[in-house]
């Protein structure tokens, strides 16, 4: 080989690697952030919330195959519908117990085992999928890329931009935040704390629905679709300091980093990349225990 | 509570056990009863099911069974194994046909996993059970070893794993040789392979990798992605730059769907041949949105292509009944009539050890291939199947412009002298940018 020639498989590869890591890493931006949020306004660890993004590709997939809409309308239902179910959900089943944080969590894992047996029932074990908004690829420096992956990188990038936004400019989004920093002093202020958590639930619930709105073109429909995403999502919290947007942010591209390097540089290895993703965290975790961005639970008010 | 103390409640207890027992008993006497066992809410179960039943109507429709003067109609019982999720569900679903319901036989099973426990707790209860579902080997090497034990269970479909790998390795030889052929490739033809990281499919690379050259064909990398990867896009550039002409899948899992997607469009200038158990299923066209077209992967069944004189009354047949054509876990249905129901009519009788007896040494048709149960080396019986010309081949099909159409065995040389054409096999076609990129 010459020495041209492996220069270009190593631009090639550097640029897979860049790619894959920037588009896994976005949408496991999005889940984590997303998670971060309600975990550090309302205190729930939803174990349920992945199980929404499944929703709302199951709802893209029926009413662009039963309905006969095209993709985007599609998404806005599912978005959507997501967050009137997530905000139901949460006023019905989880607000009651919200205090006590261990019968939220195993109440938002049942919650998610209903979502799958739903789904199963009407759609069967089936893989099913979606079309993709924009067919075809593009090719840099020998790299094909999917349109529909650029796509899903861009809409993942503006909704963060957007969330960064709402959250740093807006009176609801200080609201938010001094919620997430302490709540009982936020609610001493004047902030209505079960609104705020409400509001976030449904912000929450909104960009898990967004997340499997974008991506659900690039996957494969299945009822346990939400259980990889979620151990990921898993993953990058705690990776990036549980309650932290910031960890949460890098932590996700940390992860899907890994996980396009292990692909593109192991090929027989290929299987092992959630592995090493995760023995990762676990190192960072050695060293840091509370996290890249995680401040000691000693430390919190 | 005042009612439990009364004097009614016990007889009307007694009363409701004695008329389950009689229900049971009398529905014993004129009818035999199959549980059919698999993953019903997955399509592997639903095609067990399927099978099952057209089977059953064939039956009852002529008046049932002839067990010895009596004529017997069959009763399906079916049992939802969930064994794609939990081998505890489905051992629970195996025990509750055999004790509760009290089947003759069981006809089913998918995953190996939960097949061998099925296969303990039917044997255990000296229930003949067919396997339709599991293609291990060391569950008639079982039979084999311990034969007082493990008697009562049969191959039904697919054959083993032994006999899957080498028909696999011809249905590459053959596409090497379209593409040599139609394409003039002169040297070695360049193949990547991709296998799902599952045992089943670890014992495959070394095989790979020894064999492949002395077919005249260099391996230029293997791949092994997650059973449920979502995307394989990294690997799919990766085999890109490897220069591949042939990418030998070995599928069984959802990876084989996105795969097959974004191989074509990537437009991945090679040609997906091997197992992908995904691309078997009817579904496998819409699932990949139309993007799997020119995957090649062994099967059993595709429309027009007959192994026998039998093949193709049942697949039309089948498609009639259930709008699809029958993939290989519809085994059941050639397990049920042909195993289980023309060994019964020849003895007369249920007797579980006699029809054993019979069934392990009969040599007989069904729609997709003639049954032959082989012995192992010492002589000892293994109720595995016969794989080879005249025997179980199974077919390799392609999806063509959405029609899945068989494509092996054409021309098919397994030995000197020998050459095997199913009627209705059509040829290969090449994907039409894999030829743009070979014919500039």
């Amino acid at each position: 080989m010459s020495v041209k020639n492996r220069e270009v498989i190593i631009m090639s590869i550097i640029l897979d690697i860049i790619v894959m890591g920037l588009i896994k890493g976005s949408i496991y931006a999005l889940l984590a952030i997303s998670f971060s949020l309600i975990f550090g306004v309302a205190r729930i660890v939803n174990i349920a919330h992945t199980a929404f993004y499944m929703v709302a590709a199951y709802c893209i997939y029926t009413v662009t195959n039963y309905m006969g809409w095209s993709a985007v309308p599609a998404m806005f239902v599912a978005v959507i519908l997501s967050v009137i179910l997530g905000m139901v959900i949460y006023k019905v089943f989880l607000n009651p117990i919200r205090e006590h944080e261990g019968a939220v969590l195993i109440a938002t894992m049942a919650i998610a085992m209903v979502f799958q047996e739903v789904m199963t029932l009407f759609f069967s074990g089936s893989f099913l999928s979606v079309p993709n908004l924009i067919e075809g690829y593009f090719i840099i420096f020998g790299v094909k890329v999917f349109y529909q992956q650029l796509l899903t990188l861009c809409a993942a990038v503006l909704v963060m931009v957007v969330l960064v936004i709402f959250l740093f400019k807006t009176k609801l989004g200080l609201a938010l935040r001094s919620t997430a920093q302490d709540r009982e002093v936020a609610n001493l202020m004047g902030i209505n704390e079960s609104k705020v958590a409400m509001i976030t639930m449904g912000i929450a619930i909104g960009l898990a629905g967004f997340a499997g709105a974008i991506v659900v073109p690039l996957e494969i429909l299945e009822p346990h679709m939400w259980t990889p995403p979620l151990i990921m999502m898993m993953a990058v919290v705690v990776l990036g300091g549980l309650g932290s947007l910031k960890g949460s942010f890098v932590g996700a591209y940390i992860m899907g980093f890994t996980e396009a390097m292990v692909v593109f540089l192991s090929p027989q290895g290929a299987f092992l990349k959630v592995s090493v993703a995760l023995l990762i965290m676990i190192i960072v975790l050695l060293i840091r225990p509370e996290g890249l961005f995680g401040v000691y639970f000693e430390e919190e008010r | 509570m005042k009612w439990l103390k009364s004097n009614v409640f016990v007889p009307v207890l007694a009363f409701v056990f004695v008329m389950f027992f009689w229900a049971t008993a009398f529905a014993a006497s004129d009818e035999i009863r199959i549980g059919v066992i698999g993953p019903m809410k997955f399509i592997q179960g639903k095609s067990q099911w399927n099978g099952a039943v057209m089977a059953a109507e064939e039956i009852n429709a002529k008046g049932g069974v002839k067990v010895g003067s009596k004529m017997m109609k069959i009763k399906l019982i079916q049992a939802d194994s969930n064994e794609f999720l939990s081998i505890t569900d489905a051992t629970n679903a195996m025990e509750r046909l055999i004790t509760r319901d009290k089947v003759h036989f069981v006809v089913g099973g998918f995953r190996t996993e939960a097949v061998f426990a099925m296969q303990d707790i039917a044997c255990q209860n000296k229930v003949i059970f067919i396997g339709c579902g599991a293609a291990s080997d060391e569950l008639c090497n079982r039979v084999a070893k311990y034969y007082d034990q493990y008697k009562y269970f049969f191959r039904g479909t697919p054959f083993n794993s032994t006999a899957l790998v080498k028909a696999a390795f011809s249905h590459v030889g053959s596409t090497a040789e379209v593409l040599r052929n139609e394409l003039g490739i002169t040297g070695p033809i360049k193949v990547a392979f991709v296998a799902e990281k599952a045992q089943w499919a670890d014992a495959m690379v070394p095989a790979v990798q020894a064999t492949l050259p002395k077919m005249g064909m260099e391996l230029v990398g293997v791949w092994r992605p997650s059973p449920v990867a979502t995307d394989v896009s990294a690997e799919l550039s990766a085999i890109q730059r490897s220069g591949a002409q042939i990418i030998f899948t070995f599928f069984s899992s959802s990876v084989g769907i996105p795969f097959a997607r974004q191989a074509n469009e990537l437009k991945i200038p090679a040609m997906q041949v091997g197992i992908n158990v995904e691309a078997q299923k009817a579904e496998f066209w819409q699932a990949t949105r139309g993007q799997g077209n020119y995957v090649i992967t062994s099967s059993t069944y595709a429309r027009n292509v007959e192994c026998n004189e039998l093949t193709k009354p049942f697949v039309e047949a089948y498609i009639k009944r259930f709008g699809e054509v029958p993939t290989y876990t519809t085994g059941t249905y050639e397990s049920i009539k042909m195993s289980l129901v023309d060994t019964i009519e020849m003895i007369g009788t249920l007797d579980p050890d006699k029809i054993v007896a019979t069934l392990e040494n009969r040599v007989y048709k069904t729609p997709p291939s003639t049954i032959m149960y082989v012995k192992d080396n010492l002589g000892r019986h293994t109720h595995d199947l016969k794989f080879g010309p005249g025997y179980a081949t199974g077919i390799a099909s392609q999806w063509q412009d959405g029609e899945f159409v068989g494509v092996w065995p054409n021309k098919w040389k397994p030995a000197p002298g020998v050459e095997v054409t199913y009627k209705g096999v059509k040829p290969i076609k090449i994907p039409p940018w894999m030829i743009k990129a070979y014919k500039k």
